[in-house]
């Protein structure tokens, strides 16, 4: 039979499958070999929070989607152009995302009855007209998988296990992506238990060549390599480029770097990989409870580190006491909050923006502390290091956001080299000549003394201090001058960050605003609206406390301002607040990011609404 | 600008071969009530601290909230005055980064067992070298006399007036328990012997955990003058000494002999026993340490002073240095350049 080639821009594929079907190792294999074919790509995972929920039910369906394209890729995606089911369950959960007139390719040997009841199926779907609008390919993955690596004599359960390498092999053949970056993966993934890499290497060839020869696929798609811009690129997700970041500030300001966490969904890749970077120095500690990671981190803080924790939304809550303790002896911290589906446990594996008050507006008295929140996986890496240099300069706690999606999602990412990083001012004062632990610089930061220091003795603490000698102070006059003097070192900062850009035109009909990880949503929706002719212009802020200057007069150009957030408001509120703005917002809490459909649908209400 | 208004000494210590106790105090008053137990430890840790040899700039003082926590405020050293509970978290962190300091966590019962209780059990598995000393008066006296977790069952307080419903801590098994080092206790109505301990935690590399009586004479008046009162010592307490027997009373005719597991109080000159049927203390013994720390449970028993249990063990700070200087051996130092580069990249011309 003829096979057809076709090209596209892009495509997105969506793997689907139990918790334990190995369905994150093979989208992360796509995704890898995606970039080392020049693809820019956007990834989601979407995983249960239980790690082998029982097999076939649908709470245990665990998805991976990936776009990768010959153009800027900006999301995953909105609808999967081919779902891989492999089983009943995926099928059931998936379907409704998938594009008209889509693929499915579904492992058939899965749809027996037993998971066919699981999944609340009352006839097979792949038998009768379930997918009647869909182009269907039932693949038997397993019976495959099994007779491909037969010869290698292994138990019934390890062989079951290749399918995923199966079906990764098919969506190869499909989009035409090259086989060996996965295999030397495996081969080095299993070093110790070749047998298993053989395996495993078999079952993707043979998923492969099934593309190949039968007769069911008649069109092949191909997409280009994308026209990045020049330089080095690797592929990164949004916590292992805030690993990096925090260790390149470190670096970039020759204080050692100290993290004390406790380990938390999304969070805990930044502990991992920060624990293994011990050839740099870097001292990780895994705490007893959120409370104690944050303090080991200040006393590392006084002690002249450079100071960090990492954590999620609850941990963030339980925290939030020491950073107030932190605002007030005026060390430099950072604290990175990956945020998550809350209140409470709520929703540990998917994603939120609900923490922005949290950050803003946790802990007790007036406690300013600076935020800012990173828009893409990559740019976690250059906010965590804004991060570092602003408590670094400023001599304060400061919070970096991120969240589920960017922590786990991934792109290609241009490396700066080393010598493209600023240098990051941490100095210590050894001058003890007219020394006081409270004296301020130009910036309001006071000066920063390791203990070691001779001749500079102090004592800090939660207490209220006396301006300038930092001796406990209960005034009440000094009490009202601290309390503004803190607050003014931090609104002091947005002269120190840069101004908010408005993309497309500077004023006019409307505006939209976002932070955080819905930057790429918010483009793709912006690209579609600008094809179809509608003036929309956009600022994205990644600077939240205090937000750049100018944003209030860029508010006051638009006649109509829209504020697309994955929580109920909580930037709407801000802006309100802060700037006097009948802003409008559009909120989403599903535990998943915008799709760029439902961004344009709403604009195009708001343009065409008399 | 008026120069009393300065926290920091002006006195170099390299500068001065010899400290004394008074370099030690800061120029701050110190405002604990009068009579308050808390003056003579201050007193006795100004006057131990020359004996170390140490430079003031290399000590540090870390406390948490409660009258004992503010402590550091009166040391002329450096100083860092935390949150409730988490003196141990924030000393932790510091003696992580900064192996060379010298770092003393002064607490209290509620502070540090309540509270910061998490913080220390763990603190103390992990064997960090560091002091830790907890002024034990069984109340809550900073927010004016609640019960504590070491207050005795059935102690009537503001927040307890018919009485506590739960059993107190007791602090030295639940410090071996935890897998402390170095487990002591004194009292502040005997400075010598309380300087002799504090020294000997202080030698001691690994956590030292001082459990010092302290007397609140405002809302606990005489919790622990049964122990501290001449007429009573004797007979209620009991010094330990590693290769001593355990003896005690006016006469220090009375012992401890251990049958099967329990002991048992005997009189040395009673015809029937002698010295020979006392136990004669071994401070590496984590068994003889369970048994002596809870002596005072028994009704009629001593309560035991002295270094309970002192072994080597590993220290946690050290093993952390350990892991960084054998990986920069093992992979060189770190190039961010490399790591950055690291792993599959490819280029886009």
């Amino acid at each position: 039979m003829e096979k057809t080639v076709e090209v596209l821009k892009s495509a997105t594929v969506r793997f689907a499958g139990d918790s334990g079907d190995g369905m994150q190792i093979v989208g992360s294999r796509f995704t890898e070999t995606s970039a080392f074919f020049g693809n820019d790509l956007s990834t989601f995972p979407d995983y249960p929070a239980e790690i082998r929920a029982p097999a076939g039910t649908l709470f245990g369906v665990s998805g991976f989607q990936i776009q990768f394209s010959s153009q800027d890729v900006y999301s995953p995606g909105d609808e999967p152009d081919v779902l891989v089911a492999m089983n009943p369950a995926a099928l059931k959960v998936n379907l409704k995302d998938l594009k008209p007139h889509g693929t499915i390719i579904a492992n058939e040997d899965a749809f027996i009855e037993k998971n066919l009841n699981l999944a609340g199926y009352k006839s097979n779907p792949l038998e009768d007209d379930t997918l009647a609008g869909y182009k269907l390919i039932k693949v038997p993955i397993t019976r495959a998988t099994n007779n491909a690596v037969q010869e290698l004599g292994l138990t019934a359960k390890d062989a079951n296990r290749c399918k995923n390498f199966y079906a990764l092999g098919i969506t190869y053949w499909l989009y035409d992506r090259p086989l060996d970056i996965t295999m030397h993966w495996l081969e080095s993934k299993f070093s110790k238990t070749p047998v298993i890499a053989e395996a495993n290497i078999k079952a993707l060839k043979a998923g492969y060549y099934f593309g190949e020869t039968a007769e069911i696929f008649t069109t092949r798609y191909k997409v280009a390599p994308a026209k990045l811009p020049k330089g080095i690129y690797r592929n990164i997700t949004g916590n292992h480029a805030a690993a990096l970041g925090i260790l390149a500030a470190s670096l970039k300001s020759g204080l050692p770097l100290f993290l004390g966490s406790y380990p938390i969904t999304p969070a805990s890749d930044i502990l991992h990989d920060l624990s293994s970077f011990k050839n740099f120095g870097v001292k990780t500690f895994q705490a007893e409870d959120e409370i104690a990671a944050i303090c080991a981190s200040i006393g590392a803080a006084f002690g002249g580190s450079l100071a960090f924790t990492s954590t999620s939304g609850p941990g963030m809550a339980l925290k939030q006491e020491a950073i107030g303790l932190a605002v007030m002896v005026e060390l430099p911290l950072v604290i990175a909050n990956i945020q998550r589906g809350g209140p409470s446990t709520g929703l540990p594996t998917k994603t939120e923006q609900a923490d922005l008050f949290q950050a803003i507006l946790g802990r007790n008295g007036e406690c300013p502390v600076p935020v800012v929140a990173a828009s893409s996986p990559a740019d976690c890496f250059m906010m965590m290091f804004e991060a570092a240099r602003i408590a670094c300069k400023f001599m304060t706690p400061v919070i970096f956001l991120s969240d589920g999606y960017l922590a786990n999602g991934a792109e290609p990412w241009r490396i700066p080299h080393e010598t493209e990083l600023p240098i990051i001012e941490g100095e210590f004062r050894t001058e003890k000549e007219g020394y006081f632990p409270y004296m301020r610089d130009e910036f309001l930061a006071r000066p920063w003394v390791k203990p070691g220091t001779p001749g500079m003795e102090h004592r800090i603490g939660g207490l209220e201090k006396q301006h300038i000698t930092g001796n406990v102070s209960y005034d009440t006059a000094n009490h009202e001058f601290m309390v503004k003097l803190r607050a003014e070192k931090v609104k002091n900062i947005e002269n120190h960050i840069p101004l908010a850009e408005v993309e497309g035109d500077q004023e006019g009909e409307l505006l939209i605003i976002g932070w955080g990880s819905t930057y790429g949503s918010i483009t793709s929706a912006r690209e579609r609206l600008l094809a179809k002719g509608y003036k929309v212009s956009r600022v994205h802020l990644k600077y939240l406390n205090p937000m750049p200057r100018n944003l209030g007069d860029i508010l006051n150009r638009f006649r109509k301002v829209l504020v697309p957030e994955l929580n109920l408001g909580q930037l709407s509120m801000l802006l309100r607040a802060n700037y006097l703005k009948d802003v409008i917002g559009f909120n989403k809490v599903q535990g998943l990011p915008f799709k760029a459909s439902e961004l344009e649908k709403k604009v195009i209400e708001l343009l065409t609404e008399k | 600008m008026e120069t009393e208004t300065t926290t920091n000494g002006t006195i170099e210590a390299a500068a001065k071969p010899k400290l004394t106790a008074k370099d030690f105090a800061s120029d701050q008053d110190v405002r604990w009530c009068p009579g308050c137990g808390d003056y003579s430890i201050l007193a006795q840790v100004q006057r131990v601290m020359p004996s170390f040899n140490l430079p003031k700039e290399k000590t540090v003082f870390v406390a948490g909230i409660g009258c004992s926590s503010r402590f550091p405020y009166y040391m002329d050293t450096y100083g860092f005055h935390g949150i409730h509970g988490r003196a141990s978290s924030i000393a932790s962190g510091l003696k992580m980064a900064r192996p060379d300091l010298d770092v003393w966590v002064t607490s209290g019962d509620g502070d540090l067992l309540s509270i910061g209780g998490n913080h220390f059990i763990h603190t103390l598995r992990r064997n960090l070298d560091l002091v830790i000393m907890m002024f034990n008066n069984k109340i809550y006296g900073l927010t004016k006399g609640q019960y504590s977790p070491t207050s005795e069952h059935g102690k009537v307080t503001k927040s307890s007036p018919f009485g506590t419903l739960e059993e107190p801590f007791n602090p030295l098994t639940l410090a071996l328990g935890s897998g402390g080092s170095f487990v002591a206790r004194t009292m502040d109505r005997d400075p010598k012997h309380m300087q002799d301990i504090i020294a000997k935690g202080k030698g001691h590399k690994g956590t030292a955990f001082i459990e010092i009586f302290q007397n609140c004479n405002i809302y606990n008046d005489g919790a622990h003058e049964l122990y501290t009162e001449k007429d009573t010592k004797p007979d209620h307490t009991i010094y330990v000494e590693n290769g001593k027997p355990l003896l005690f009373g006016a006469k220090k005719d009375k012992g401890i002999k251990l049958n099967g597991f329990r002991p048992e109080i005997i009189n040395i000159n009673d015809g029937v026993h002698s010295i020979n049927d006392v136990i004669v203390y071994d401070e590496t013994s984590k068994e003889l340490a369970m048994i002596v720390a809870q002596l005072c449970d028994f009704e009629d028993f001593p309560v035991p002073f002295g270094v309970l249990y002192k072994v080597q063990k590993p220290v946690y700070e050290e093993q952390m240095e350990e892991q960084i200087t054998d990986s920069i051996e093992k992979l060189g130092k770190g190039s961010l350049e490399k790591l950055l580069f690291a792993g599959n990249t490819w280029e886009i011309k």
